[in-house]
């Protein structure tokens, strides 16, 4: 459903941040790529719906090379690409509805959105994605006034809204507590596992992408240097990814 | 299961802020249809505007630079004096009113609100309404504008010196309270320093504005580049208008950039 | 030891002694400068007496006359606003660096320092000039100003704004507008209102003001007033200058309230201003 061919980025001409990069991500199921800082994982996330541009590549979704495409058909294919963010990315002066209905603007005109006429399913939709996340009761506040595990929350229900057909999440739980990391990660694999949605998270707690994730990517040094099941990550490997120079380079 | 306890239709508004929203948007609208048919536009003046427009720009071809050092320079000066000694005074008188009108050093309301008032009126009135009254008072002359700039500023330096001391913190003042400071002392060092790099900031401010408002004020008599302007501009000498107007908007940037500097370099 | 390192501008009292006493010299002379001397002043003092004895009491005999130029300055300062505000939007928003290439916001920026540069009454002499006495100049002149205040402010505010926010709602395929409208104008609202109702303010005051050069309004009839020597009528207009403005700016605060913190109009007739509202206009002054 979604294939990573030859992916490379380099931000300073010369010194790659992504070498080489091809990854095949299959139509369900939760993918966690983990790494220390620096490695390119959040560059990597970002060169999926090319909000970094990749310097050489093809990234092959459902059927479309998104690295060619003009603006008007990428914003169409990055409707159906939903994204949370570590710093949940909300516009803070909106209320919560109207962070989760901006889902849907790739799919409704600029004017009704601006008069927030959104049709009623996708009104319904959005009651519904909020019980979901348990946020019901605050559908009308202001996003700036909720705590930070709320607030991730609202990201996920603005991701889901889009109906994507994948989920892409960077670092969704580096800004949280470890018991509310645990909570949003139960959340993405829920909502992975109702939905049949494939899920990409970024992440640096190893112990959370062991124990969420069905498949783990290792990298380091912008390349990826372990891919295949949590059970088979080994000490050794881990040691390849986090430790010694080699991802300062 | 969760839904019928939901209203589906989702309002961004309440009612009550629905209408109030509207009713501004009704006064905007029937304000600006009465104010447009009230207003007296004549055609023919608008459609000649243009040509008058290029007329005035030919006339003031070629701008009369030797006028300058003769008949503009002193004038440019006397500006930079009167801006400065009216901004000056304007510190001295604003610094008590802004005292009074701040609620946590003088909690009495009803001077608060009276030194309010001062300071509403004096921004009310405009620095040139101001510099007919001086003109009236004390003749024409600088004198009468250098009142004017001073009086005009009371206000704007009176209400951002006032922001600055509601905006101060009250442990200093609580440390200096429980050593058993006086007064005078508990103004002189807890607040004046917290407010000092916000006074000398809206100095500066005030002086840049008012060496814009000093050069038109010789157009009601009160001093300045004003008055040559006005003679230059009653004889119909668009050559000269051209560089004593040349001359007001050099003065104006350097104003701005002396500021910039000092306020990177001292603030 | 070594004497402690401050972040004091003055690096020593003995600067600030030097400052002082420079502030004293100047002062001197250029007092002598502007030939004001205590004899001047003191004359002059005699005659203020004089004067305020002539203005009050306030003469309001000639009240037509006076409410028909307030309303003339109220309209020229209502239209131009609207059409300052108007333009500004458009012009504010592509001057912003953050969202437009250079060869864009570089103009915009120009054409709002172009505004700002001159007085609003040098622009109303010109406009005189080219459209004849009357509200048009007066008009024209206070839009320009207005241009120049909102333009630079708008500008300022959307480049602050977190692009964080912004590139979340590009990133859900919304196209161009809807990210305008979700992501930037939702951060800026707040403060554009206080600009609008500040400016809205700022131009009833200088309305009252452009009348003096020919440009309308109450201007006209105060300056005519001062020539015949009416002090009396003088201190109407001015108190009745006063009221209008003071008006202004509890309508100004009254659509903060109504706009930025969501007050009904039942709040506002119980009193309940809300917080942002009064102090919208905090460090918004500009002339």
């Amino acid at each position: 459903m979604l294939s990573l061919r030859h992916l490379a980025k380099s931000y300073v001409p010369g010194k790659p941040v992504l070498n080489d990069i091809n990854l095949d991500i299959a139509a369900r199921g939760i993918t966690a790529i983990i790494g220390p800082s620096g490695t390119g994982k959040s560059t990597l996330i970002r060169c999926i719906n090319r909000l970094v541009e990749p310097s050489a590549g093809e990234i092959e979704f459902q059927g479309e090379d998104l690295v060619g495409l003009s603006r008007k058909a990428l914003r169409r294919a990055r409707r159906r690409i939903g994204m949370v963010f570590q710093e949940y990315n909300l516009v803070e002066r909106l209320t919560v509805m109207e962070n989760v209905l901006s889902g849907r603007l790739g799919y409704v005109s600029p004017w009704r959105a601006w008069r927030r006429k959104f049709p009623p399913e996708d009104i319904a939709r959005a009651f519904e994605l909020l019980g979901v996340v348990g946020l019901a009761a605050f559908a009308g506040s202001r996003a700036d006034s909720l705590s930070g595990g709320q607030r991730q929350r609202v990201g996920i229900a603005r991701a889901v809204m889009q109906q994507p057909a994948v989920l892409l999440a960077d670092e969704p739980t580096s800004s949280l507590d470890p018991k509310t990391s645990v909570e949003i990660m139960q959340l993405l694999a829920d909502i992975a596992r109702d939905r049949d949605i494939p899920v990409v998270i970024n992440m640096h707690d190893v112990e959370l992408a062991k124990r969420f994730a069905d498949r783990i990517i290792g990298m380091s040094a912008g390349s990826v240097v372990f891919d295949g099941p949590p059970g088979n990550l080994s000490d050794a490997t881990l040691k390849t990814i986090y430790g010694g120079e080699d991802w300062l380079q | 299961m969760t839904e019928a306890a939901h209203d589906l239709a989702w309002r961004r508004f309440t009612p009550a802020q629905r209408i109030a929203r509207f009713a501004v948007y009704l006064a905007i609208i029937a304000g600006i249809v009465v104010s447009i048919q009230s207003v007296e536009v004549i055609p023919e003046f608008l459609a000649d505007a243009p040509d008058q427009v290029a007329d005035l720009f030919a006339r003031m071809w070629p701008i009369d630079l030797a006028y300058y050092p003769r008949g503009v320079h002193a004038a440019l000066m006397e500006t930079i004096h009167i801006a400065s000694l009216g901004t000056l005074l304007s510190l001295v008188l604003a610094l008590p009113i802004g005292l009074l009108a701040a609620h946590n050093l003088c909690p009495s309301t009803p001077v608060n609100l009276f030194a309010k008032l001062i300071l509403v009126s004096s921004r009310s009135v405009n620095s040139l309404v101001w510099a007919l009254l001086f003109v009236g008072i004390f003749g024409p002359g600088a004198l009468a504008g250098t009142l004017a700039i001073a009086f005009r500023s009371i206000g704007f330096v009176g209400k951002l010196f006032g922001e600055a001391l509601e905006e101060t913190s009250h442990g200093p003042i609580e440390a200096l309270d429980a050593a058993g400071a006086p007064a005078l002392s508990r103004l002189a060092y807890g607040y004046w320093p917290q407010v000092k790099p916000a006074f000398w900031s809206i100095a500066l401010f005030r002086w840049d504005i008012n060496v814009r408002e000093s050069a038109v004020l010789g157009l009601v008599g009160a001093g300045g580049i004003g008055m040559t302007l006005d003679a230059a501009l009653n004889l119909f000498q668009w050559e000269r208008v051209a560089v004593i107007l040349l001359a007001i908007f050099v003065i104006v940037i350097l104003a701005e950039v002396v500021v910039t500097v000092v306020r990177k370099r001292v603030l | 030891m070594t004497s402690a390192a401050t972040a004091l501008p003055f690096r020593s009292r003995t600067w600030a002694r030097v400052g002082w006493l420079a502030l004293a010299a100047y002062v001197v002379y250029a007092c002598a400068q502007l030939d004001v001397s205590a004899e001047r002043i003191a004359s002059g003092l005699a005659n203020a007496a004089h004067f305020f004895g002539r203005m009050f009491p306030p003469n309001f005999a000639r009240w037509d006359l006076l409410v028909k130029g307030l309303k003339e300055s109220l309209e020229i300062a209502m239209l131009a606003s609207a059409l300052g505000i108007a333009l500004s939007l458009p012009i504010g928003f592509v001057a912003a660096r953050n969202l437009m290439p250079a060869w864009v916001s570089w103009p915009a920026r120009l054409v709002i320092v172009a505004a700002r540069s001159f007085h609003p009454v040098i622009v109303a002499i010109v406009f005189v000039k080219a459209v004849g006495f009357g509200a048009l100049a007066g008009i024209l002149a206070l839009t320009v100003a207005s241009i120049g205040f909102i333009g630079k402010l708008f500008a300022e505010a959307i480049e602050e704004i977190s692009l964080k926010q912004v590139e979340a709602v590009r990133a859900t395929g919304a196209p161009f507008m809807s990210v305008v409208a979700f992501g930037v104008l939702p951060q800026v609202f707040a403060r554009f209102i206080g600009f609008c109702t500040y400016q809205l303010d700022s131009n009833l005051r200088n309305s009252t003001m452009v009348g003096i050069v020919g440009a309308g309004g109450i201007g006209g009839t105060l300056f005519a007033a001062f020539q015949r020597f009416d002090y009396d009528y003088v201190c109407a207009i001015l108190i009745s200058i006063i009221a209008l403005i003071m008006a202004g700016e509890l309508l100004a605060m009254g659509v903060r309230a109504i706009f930025i913190d969501g007050l009904s109009l039942a709040d506002l007739f119980r009193g309940r201003v809300g917080r942002l509202a009064a102090q919208g206009e905090r460090h918004l002054e500009d002339d």
